[in-house]
């Protein structure tokens, strides 16, 4: 058993909302990179280096990235080892959201109420998902998902006929429909399997997964190259005006589904995907 | 073509402008989204005042970032501009000449665009950093309660954007994308 204060769940929370909204992970910028040298379009490629520029700027004068500084979302995979003191875990996460988007001058983007829409003008609560595991140690993930390309997020109850034409389909509706409302180049999650809920969990947590980093299992690796290049044959390009770069990556998840379903969520996520990771 | 032009928009000038051209703005244009748009709209209803006199003028679609000590303004990057399709068609029926944001519009807002002689520009999603710099100063000019949402008065030198939609019916989106499909 390994006890642990949750004022160390409120500070590396603070830190990681500002760290994610000014620094984008290393994956991130060689997959930026890669795309300036592959993207041939002239104004694709513009936009590109326009988007490299940003990122620089971003961490030379700590502005964010995007001024959508999003809604918090925080993976906690909690060791089953651990105990935790000094108070409710669940008001450290907030607590932890709440300085950090104050103290690092990001954007208040949460209304209490879906209807009555009144901000509560500290980006709290966030959206927190548990999960225990073996062990005694703590991983945050620290999400911050804007809203431009959350819209255009679908989740597709499709049949096992379907198969796997059919869950390419739902993939490339998706992002089509998307276009340049999700601010391309996108990266693309997926869930496939599981239930209603669960798809759609997986498809945000494909986004936490590094965009170099496929699949272990070999057909969903193919699945992946293969919808990124169909993809990136759309013409939509660097900020939905032409271009042959339109999405970054496609990270696929799959889980165990019931014998009459083929669940399939599709999260997007614009260039600036967020996520800082720690270990405690 | 890139060109520099002044804001307010004049109708001449904005009517020249053209799908696909890249612009650089000087002068002054207003901020207002989701929440702003609404309360103008209630405002028209009643048979209110707006909180700007939509002649001539350019509406960036756009929530910033808090500012820090001795900047003018936060990341300030365009959201989505279709949520505002709603409200669009009206102001511009007041004489609004430019709307800045990014994303497709709708066929009525794309209508009316056409018939006020008015442009759409979009610019880079997700730069708000980069277009941060090219914003002198911004003032709250009315509903400061919606914080990020409040109408504000920017002043801007070289504001970079993209024609998307013209006086002609052009869409960019539509003609840039049929360039580089491959399927």
């Amino acid at each position: 058993m390994r006890t642990l204060n949750v004022t160390a769940i409120t500070e590396n929370i603070k830190e990681m909302c500002i760290e994610a909204n000014h620094f984008l992970s290393e994956d991130m910028k060689c997959a930026l990179e890669q795309a300036v040298a592959a993207e041939e379009a002239p104004l694709g490629r513009q936009i590109l280096k326009q988007l490299q520029e940003n990122m620089k700027i971003a961490g030379e004068d700590m502005i964010p990235i995007c001024q959508d500084t999003g809604m918090a979302v925080i993976f906690l995979e909690i060791g089953q080892d651990v105990h935790f003191e000094g108070g409710f875990l669940e008001d450290a996460i907030h607590e932890g959201v709440r300085q950090g988007y104050g103290e690092g001058f990001l954007r208040k983007s949460v209304v209490r109420d879906p209807l009555l829409r009144e901000n509560t003008n500290d980006n709290t609560p966030a959206v927190i998902h548990y999960d225990i595991v073996f062990g005694d140690r703590v991983k945050i993930t620290v999400a911050p998902k804007g809203f431009g390309s959350e819209n255009m997020s679908r989740v597709f109850m499709l049949k096992p006929a379907d198969g796997i034409e059919g869950v390419k389909n739902a993939v490339l509706t998706a992002v089509k429909d998307a276009g340049p409302n999700a601010c391309p180049p996108m990266v693309v999650g997926v869930g496939i399997g599981g239930t209603f809920e669960k798809c759609a969990l997986m498809a945000k947590k494909a986004l936490t997964r590094p965009v170099n980093l496929r699949s272990d299992i070999e057909y969903v690796r193919e699945l992946e190259l293969e919808l990124l290049q169909k993809i990136n044959c759309s013409g939509i390009g660097p900020g939905g005006l032409g271009g042959t770069t339109t999405a970054l990556a496609v990270n696929i998840e799959t889980y165990p589904t019931h014998i009459a379903g083929l669940p399939v969520a599709v999260n997007i996520c614009c260039h600036v995907n967020r996520h800082a990771v720690r270990i405690i | 073509m890139e060109k520099h032009v002044n804001v307010p928009l004049d109708d001449e000038t904005a009517a020249s402008l053209r799908a696909g051209d890249y612009v650089y703005l000087t002068g002054t244009i207003y901020t207002a989204r989701d929440a702003a748009h609404k309360r103008m709209q209630e405002a028209l209803e009643k048979g209110e005042r707006l909180p700007l006199d939509m002649k001539n003028n350019v509406i960036y679609y756009m929530g910033p970032s808090p500012a820090r000590t001795g900047r003018p303004i936060g990341s300030a990057g365009p959201t989505t501009a279709s949520r505002m399709d709603k409200y669009a068609p009206r102001l511009l029926e007041l004489g609004l000449k430019g709307m800045i944001g990014k994303g497709k519009r709708s066929r009525e807002v794309k209508e009316a665009i056409a018939k006020n002689g008015a442009v759409y520009f979009a610019a880079v999603g997700g730069a708000g950093a980069l277009l941060s710099r090219s914003i002198v100063s911004s003032q709250v000019i009315a509903y400061e309660d919606l914080g990020t949402e409040a109408v504000r008065r920017l002043e801007v030198r070289d504001f970079p954007v993209i024609v998307v939609m013209d006086a002609e019916g052009n869409d960019l989106y539509e003609t840039a994308v049929r360039d580089y499909c491959r399927e």
